[in-house]
């Protein structure tokens, strides 16, 4: 067991310690990102002229290696942990952008309808009828932001040891300790299995009026025009969670 | 009363929804706006409570214009009901319900009850009070979308139709329960439609409008039949608008004879007797309570009554409610009876006489010259309590009385 939980001491922190730091780097930006999210969704829906640009730049800021960032941050913000939670907040911010503009966009017209009818002026229609409307969608967006955060903080390791659980798998690799490897990547891969499942039982607690099944969720995600690459990823996500969270993190960790 | 004076909406991109529509409404009745799809229905309801601002002309609310109030204080003033109810998916049906007397700042536990009386009143049971409506079936979820139109009490109603989603036998449910709360509660409904059966049903006054929003009539649904404006109007009408308009006669002055009926516990010689006495090939059997058992064929002459049995009866049809059903019922009645004649029934079912398709179509007739083919709105608007009176007795008299405020 030793050779698999035995930490080596230039990581400077506990099996434990890890794990706390890996997800505080991993979700705090996903937090940071739904924050700056819901804001710039709200202007997409209002403005529709402004989504195609937004889904642009997101797209393109999607598609920068994470390294690239950290190498372009790291004369700015150091070695640090904000260096690796920067582009992070950016990948989820990518994802998330769509997930609540589609979400919104999901109200069906007659509810709007029904809402303007009954004196609901436009931030009470927001904030009473499409915000909890669109949770569902929301939620698939956060779930896979929060997974593919998980996975790429180990990444961190590059620059300054900055990864949590990836300055294990390098220490792993460094060390010839097979066992370690072993601990990182399949580590990485219960976290994400474990934030998932615990964002699907808060979106289930908050959502009561969900048909079983969260399909229409699903309905609202998959639609309208996005680049191909995120709805891929955001339908396989919301339809097969477990499996695709878990092959995701692990994939992406070995990496 | 609302006013609609010479409104026109054109659309940003150029289209005339409407052109130049002028209608009063007026107050405590069903109007109904009728026409094919795209003439400007629902544009004409929403400029009503403003959710499309009207381009030209002006609405005016009890005297005064649209535009005096803030805007969510008059769609505050008026329930809006829609096709496919649209529903907040994310409250429970008696939240929906309580929606707008909450934002009027009703505590909790008021709104609630409210919503719940409401629940009663049309017809919901209030065990669907804590579902949230996608365990709802559609009609149950119209029926909600009116009790959350009505719960703040608002006196207009905005209905853009709400029933055209669900299936034939709900509609006609849904359609009875208006007219039975539309008794009770006495509002200004604005009532849109494509369907021309369900505007001549509901309406009290009835407005077909042609492609580009232009007024083709705004009648009285008995003159509407009767007296359609131009080829239009009588196309939209459909084929057989002469029969439907016999649903605008009552059938309370039709004659009825006795002579062919028989109760099952006759003898023989009374048979035979009764058979010489009417001269019908044909004798209506009832039971001992005066229910109408079937029509006996001429060997019913040589056995008594009681030697008859059901089995032998030809069967009688759906009998018409004498007086309260239309001549148009009891013509159907009689087109599908076997024997050509058709029975009348009390309100227990009892019979009180039959009568042929001869007696009816003179009745027909006499209707007719009585009215004039053009038939006078005083004549109509009796009509309408009379056919309503098919319906419910209160629904009758609720209507008459309008009629004579009118
Ligand atoms: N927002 C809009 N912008 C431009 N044109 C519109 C708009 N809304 C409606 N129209 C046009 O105005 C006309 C009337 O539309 P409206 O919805 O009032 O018809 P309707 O009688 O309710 O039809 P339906 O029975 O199909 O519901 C149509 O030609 C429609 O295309
Ligand atoms: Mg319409």
């Amino acid at each position: 067991m030793n050779a698999y939980f035995d930490m080596p001491s230039d990581l400077q922190h506990s099996y434990l310690g890890l794990i706390g730091l890996h997800l505080r780097e991993a979700l705090l930006p996903v937090l940071f990102g739904l924050v700056v999210a819901l804001p710039v969704a709200q202007l997409c829906v209002r403005f529709k002229w402004l989504y195609s640009p937004v889904l642009w730049v997101t797209t393109v800021l999607y598609a920068i290696p994470s390294l690239a960032f950290f190498v372009v941050l790291i004369d700015y913000t150091g070695a640090t942990e904000t260096t690796v939670m920067i582009p992070l907040t950016v990948y989820s911010l990518v994802l998330l952008v769509p997930a609540i503009v589609d979400g919104v966009r999901s109200v069906s017209p007659d509810t709007m309808a029904a809402a303007t009818a009954m004196g609901f002026g436009p931030v009470q229609r927001y904030l009473k009828v499409q915000l909890p409307i669109a949770v569902p969608a929301i939620f698939a967006g956060l779930r896979l932001a929060a997974v593919s955060s998980i996975s790429l903080v180990s990444v961190g390791t590059l620059i300054g040891n900055q990864g949590a659980l990836g300055n294990l798998l390098a220490d792993g690799q460094f060390y010839h300790r097979t066992p370690l490897i072993v601990t990182s990547v399949v580590t990485t891969a219960l976290l994400a299995i474990l934030v998932d499942g615990l964002l699907v039982l808060i979106q289930t607690l908050l959502t009561p009026w969900a048909p079983r099944g969260g399909k229409s969720a699903g309905k609202g995600a998959g639609k309208s025009g996005r680049p191909s690459l995120l709805r891929r990823r955001t339908t396989s996500a919301a339809r097969e969670p477990e499996p695709a969270a878990a092959r995701a993190a692990l994939e992406d960790a070995v990496r | 009363m609302i006013q609609i004076d010479s409104v026109t909406k054109r659309y940003p991109d150029g289209t005339v929804a409407v052109d130049e529509l002028s209608l009063e409404i007026p107050d405590g009745s069903i109007t109904v706006l009728v026409g094919p799809s795209g003439c400007g229905k629902t544009t004409t309801l929403r400029m009503i409570n403003r959710m499309v601002e009207l381009t030209g002309g002006r609405i005016l609310l009890d005297g005064a214009d649209i535009h005096a109030q803030p805007v969510n204080a008059l769609r505050r003033s008026m329930g809006y009901v829609i096709q496919n109810a649209g529903l907040f998916q994310h409250r429970t049906i008696v939240d929906n319900i309580a929606t707008v007397p909450r934002m009027l700042g009703w505590d909790r536990d008021r709104a609630r009850k409210r919503a719940r009386d409401l629940m009663d009143r049309v017809g919901l049971d209030a065990s669907l009070a804590k579902r949230y409506p996608y365990q709802l079936s559609g009609g149950q979820q119209q029926r909600v979308g009116v009790a959350r139109a009505l719960a703040a009490d608002p006196p207009v109603l905005l209905m853009d139709e709400p029933f055209s989603a669900v299936d034939p036998i709900v509609r006609k449910v849904l359609q009875a329960e208006l007219l039975r709360i539309q008794a009770e509660l006495g509002k200004t409904i604005v009532f849109v439609t494509h369907d021309i059966d369900e505007a001549i049903k509901l309406g009290d006054m009835v407005a077909v409008l042609r492609t580009g929003g232009k007024l083709a009539q705004y009648a009285p649904p008995d003159e509407l039949l009767s007296a359609p404006a131009d080829a239009f109007v009588e196309d939209f009408l459909g084929t057989d608008r002469g029969i439907r308009r016999l649903s605008f006669f009552t059938s309370a002055g039709l004659e009825l004879t006795t002579a062919p009926i028989i109760a099952v516990d006759s003898s023989a010689a009374q048979v035979a007797e009764r058979t010489k006495a009417s001269g019908a090939p044909y004798l209506l059997l009832t039971d001992t309570d005066g229910k109408p058992l079937g029509w006996t064929g001429p060997a019913a002459a040589a056995k008594g009554g009681a030697a008859l049995s059901v089995a032998e009866l030809l069967p009688h049809g759906r009998p018409f409610v004498f007086g309260k059903e239309s001549l148009r019922d009891a013509l159907d009645c009689a087109v599908l009876s076997p024997t050509g004649w058709a029975v009348a029934v009390d309100d227990g079912g009892r019979v009180v006489g039959v009568t042929s398709q001869t007696t009816i179509a003179e009745a027909i007739r006499g209707a007719h010259a009585e009215r004039g083919a053009a038939g006078s709105p005083s004549a109509s608007a009796k009509a309408a309590a009379a056919e309503a009176a098919a319906v419910d007795p209160a629904i009758a008299e609720s209507k008459a009385a309008e009629s004579k405020a009118v």
